[in-house]
């Protein structure tokens, strides 16, 4: 990995942690995203200016047992993937707050 | 001078559905009757109604019924456009006008929508779903075309009561934040008009005809997905996907949802209590 990646939520996004999985709904279309466990705990974080790195040391590594380098590869890749949902912002730069909170609640 | 103005004769009829009171106005006595007709059990006596609609009669070469439904918010009016009615409504003055033929098919949308619109604020919606209520709950049996909600309907005991066959109105009941059903006019296969009655919501089932009986709870997020897939929804507003989003998973949040498996045969309500 070579720069750092600041990953922030879209906004007019509408989202909920239901259970350990996190429904996202995009107002466009009205399209409907389930996130799993492990796309839930990087969609909280993604505060626009944690390093994507910093996330996945602090909220995934101690969560699962998982090499670092490998679990930032897994999450870039996550999070390219959202990003082409439009659900996720990525920049090589912190991103300045311009999203409201997400709504979300424990189950 | 008499006789140069002819008084024009207007009729009214409220119709109450999910304590909400619609009343539409029209100049045509036979339409009139239609309503009563089409309504029966959700004419309400009252004079008051929440909300007010002219329904212009138009001659039955009005537009093509092809034409894709669009419903948007244009200046604080709601415009709802289809090939067989356009209807433009004011919520905050209340009031609306609706063209069509002399039909109950136009009115009958144009009043889902409505209802869909009204209730999306107020954490409510409509619902693909059969509804009944045995023992003082209600229970929804959601799904698409096919999944059994006409069969459930048919199968229900004599002690269930049913709300509908295919559309269930679902309001929140903000005093104590708990959900309740009640009976529609909006009918499926079945061509049976729900009664006009209401109960606490109890439990959500998800429809899936199998080679047995049975039921099983659903995991959060997929009882969520499973309530979105079947709520409807028409228009592309941003704040109101948002509303009905919510309103979905403070659903789940609160009711229980299971997945119902059943055989069609009248055993399948021993499971429903």
């Amino acid at each position: 990995m070579s720069k750092k990646l600041y990953v922030a939520r879209c906004p007019r996004i509408a989202a909920r942690k239901l259970g350990e999985e996190t429904l996202v709904m995009a107002a466009q279309g009205s399209t409907l995203f389930t996130l799993n466990p492990t796309a839930t705990i990087l969609w909280q974080a993604a505060d626009g200016v944690t390093a994507l790195g910093d996330i996945v040391e602090r909220h995934i590594c101690s969560e699962f047992e998982v090499n670092l380098e490998e679990a930032i590869r897994d999450a870039e890749a996550m999070a390219q993937d959202l990003a082409r949902h439009g659900i996720l912002v990525i920049s090589e730069e912190p991103i300045a707050s311009r999203n409201s909170p997400a709504q979300e609640q424990r189950r | 001078m008499p006789g140069l103005a002819a008084q024009i004769e207007r009729y009214s009829v409220v119709i109450a559905i999910g304590d909400v009171a619609v009343r539409l106005n029209t100049i045509d006595a036979d339409f009139l009757q239609l309503l009563h007709k089409r309504y029966a059990g959700f004419v309400s006596a009252e004079a008051q109604a929440e909300f007010d609609f002219d329904v212009e009669l138009l001659p039955s070469t009005f537009r093509s019924p092809d034409v894709d439904l669009s419903v948007t918010l244009r200046s604080g009016r709601w415009v709802l456009d289809r090939g067989d009615f356009f209807a433009e409504w004011e919520p905050v003055a209340r009031r609306g006008i609706i063209r069509q033929t002399a039909n109950p098919y136009s009115i009958d949308a144009v009043l889902r929508i409505m209802h869909t619109l009204v209730l999306a604020k107020q954490g409510g919606f409509l619902l693909h779903s059969a509804s009944a209520i045995r023992n003082g709950k209600a229970f929804l049996f959601a799904g698409v075309s096919g999944a059994g909600k006409t069969t459930i309907s048919r199968l229900a005991p004599m002690d269930a009561t049913l709300l509908t066959d295919e559309i269930s109105y679902v309001r929140k009941r903000d005093k104590d934040k708990d959900y309740v059903a009640f009976g529609t006019p909006f009918t499926g296969e079945l061509a049976k008009l729900g009664e006009n009655c209401s109960a606490p919501v109890a439990a959500l089932f998800l429809l899936a005809q199998g080679a047995e009986n049975r039921i099983e709870p659903v995991a959060a997020a997929e009882a969520g997905r499973g309530l979105l897939a079947n709520m409807l929804f028409f228009a592309e507003d941003q704040e109101l996907v948002h509303w009905a989003f919510k309103a979905a998973c403070d659903f789940v949040d609160r009711v229980p949802v299971y997945r119902l498996t059943f055989v069609p045969d009248a055993r399948v309500w021993e499971l429903i209590t």
